[in-house]
């Protein structure tokens, strides 16, 4: 039966991994993800899993190790954050390209410089293109499920694309939250040991990483594109079966209260829960809003975000990352492009929120949805939300 | 299959995952030859030793042994850079314009 216990978002993190039985841990320690990497070698050391844990020298190197865990066939765990994925950036290019199933963690936390330390997710965002399944957690008790849920997505040999889970930085991974743990024996049996449909034998040898001339690569990438993108499917299926198993459910895209409601507010990550909030106070004023929640981000379900859409007239759209120079919030942008040319597709209004761990209270939100109107009226694409103006 | 992802003509459908090779030791089926530009090495077997030295200094392993002990050279693998030519100790190996 399992538990519910007051645990840090990091640690259960790390428990999830724990329950999961990897085999592999290589990572290196960066704040605001070190707690996850400290709980996992201490659980290594105190015998509580038995799984080789690689204390390596740069996150470049943790990447590299964990491919070659996962082409041995072990299952494989990282962690990292900001400098630290964007030290793995073309290592990461690789594990997707080489079809390598591991999971990883990114505690979201702000690119210097200047040095931040806190939270929004320009890091995530800069790797966005690398080919790998890319999940967001809004809770804790989110972070223990799609951990494990993830480590049966990854393996599964329909899919065979490594999955990285991304949290955000202190206001989910220091957050001490009510959790439920499950069993050993409940997550054994949702997710039995990893059976690698190819993997580095000495008795069977393969070549994995060949070069790709002009002739094959862009097969090669469409491969990529097609394995991704029939990945959705089987990701709904494993949210399914983890709804089964541990009565949680979990879909790439949750909507709350767009029936009837002319206007809902984009969100993903853990703000996702403060703008709930400030729906749900809207709601209860009488104004029409509700809520759209992007948990799977690639790939990007593109079927059920254009059925949340279509219920609507007005998209506020909550960027927490921006390209500069560029069209604007990387989220807002896509949504944008997914829309064009569709039929009664809604406004978009965009906003840049939150960046390096300014706080986004239920005010800013409701701030951002009734300002929207204004926004789209003048013409601008997008706003910086809450800049001290001088 | 390995053929097929070597000759790298085939549609992505038949590609194995990552373009992964499942048949060892075929990296001999990738003929690189025709990324040579330039020169050809040309023995003079009226100079050669058979002392193999061509054969082990080749980056590419584009020399084969030949009955006699002497070595001959592969078109399907040379680049041309001419490192046999330079370590031949009779100075049977000449550069030459292909």
């Amino acid at each position: 039966m399992a538990q519910r216990v007051g645990l840090e978002s990091s640690l259960a993190c790390s428990e999830a991994v724990r329950l999961a039985d990897a085999d592999v841990i290589a990572a290196y320690p960066i704040t605001p993800q070190t707690h996850i990497v400290e709980h996992l070698s201490e659980l290594v050391a105190d015998g509580h899993l038995d799984a080789e844990f690689v204390p390596v020298e740069s996150e470049h190197s943790a990447m590299s190790a964990c491919i070659g865990s996962a082409a041995a066939g072990a299952r494989t765990f990282t962690a990292t954050s900001s400098q630290g994925l964007a030290l793995m950036s073309e290592v990461l290019y690789i594990a997707s390209g080489m079809r390598m199933p591991m999971v990883m963690a990114v505690a979201n936390r702000a690119l210097s410089a200047p040095i931040s330390i806190w939270n929004d997710h320009s890091d995530v965002m800069s790797v966005r293109d690398c080919g790998w399944i890319q999940l967001f957690c809004e809770n804790g008790q989110e972070v223990m499920d799609l951990t494990i849920a993830a480590f049966k997505i990854t393996e599964d040999p329909r899919v065979m694309l490594p999955v990285m889970v991304n949290m955000d930085g202190f206001t989910l991974t220091h957050v001490i939250e009510p959790i439920f743990i499950p069993t050993p024996e409940e997550v054994k049996a949702y997710l039995p040991p990893f059976k690698p449909r190819f993997r580095l034998d000495p008795f069977k040898p393969m070549t994995f990483g060949a070069v790709g001339v002009p002739e094959v690569y862009t097969e090669h990438r469409l491969q990529l594109q097609d394995a991704i993108l029939a990945s959705q499917p089987v990701i709904e299926e494993h949210l399914a079966g983890f709804a089964k198993a541990f009565g949680r459910t979990y879909q790439p895209i949750e909507t709350h209260g767009l029936d009837g409601a002319e206007t809902a507010i984009v969100t993903m990550g853990s703000i996702g829960e403060t703008a709930l909030t400030a729906v749900e106070e809207m709601q209860a004023a009488g104004e029409k809003v509700g809520q759209i929640r992007i948990r799977l981000w690639r790939p990007f379900p593109f079927d059920r975000f254009l059925e949340a859409a279509s219920k609507v007239k007005t998209l506020v759209i909550i960027d927490r990352a921006l390209s500069f120079g560029g069209a604007g919030g990387p989220v807002a942008t896509e949504l944008r492009a997914i829309l064009t040319n569709k039929p009664g597709a809604p406004k978009t209004a965009s906003f840049i929120a939150g960046l390096g761990g300014r706080d986004v209270t239920r005010e800013d939100f409701k701030e951002m949805i009734r300002s929207a109107p204004e926004q789209l009226a003048s013409g601008r694409s997008f706003d910086f939300y809450g800049a001290m103006e001088g | 299959m390995a053929k097929k992802a070597i000759e790298a003509v085939c549609a992505w459908q038949e590609l194995e995952p990552g373009i992964l090779i499942l048949e060892p030791g075929c990296a001999a089926q990738f003929k690189t030859g025709d990324w040579r530009t330039g020169k050809i090495p040309v023995t003079d077997y009226e100079k050669c030793v058979k002392c193999g030295r061509c054969y082990i200094f080749c980056p590419d392993l584009s020399y084969e042994e030949r009955e006699d002990g002497t070595y001959t050279w592969l078109a399907d693998y040379c680049k041309g850079c001419g490192i046999c030519a330079v370590e031949c100790p009779s100075g049977a190996i000449t550069m030459k314009e292909e």
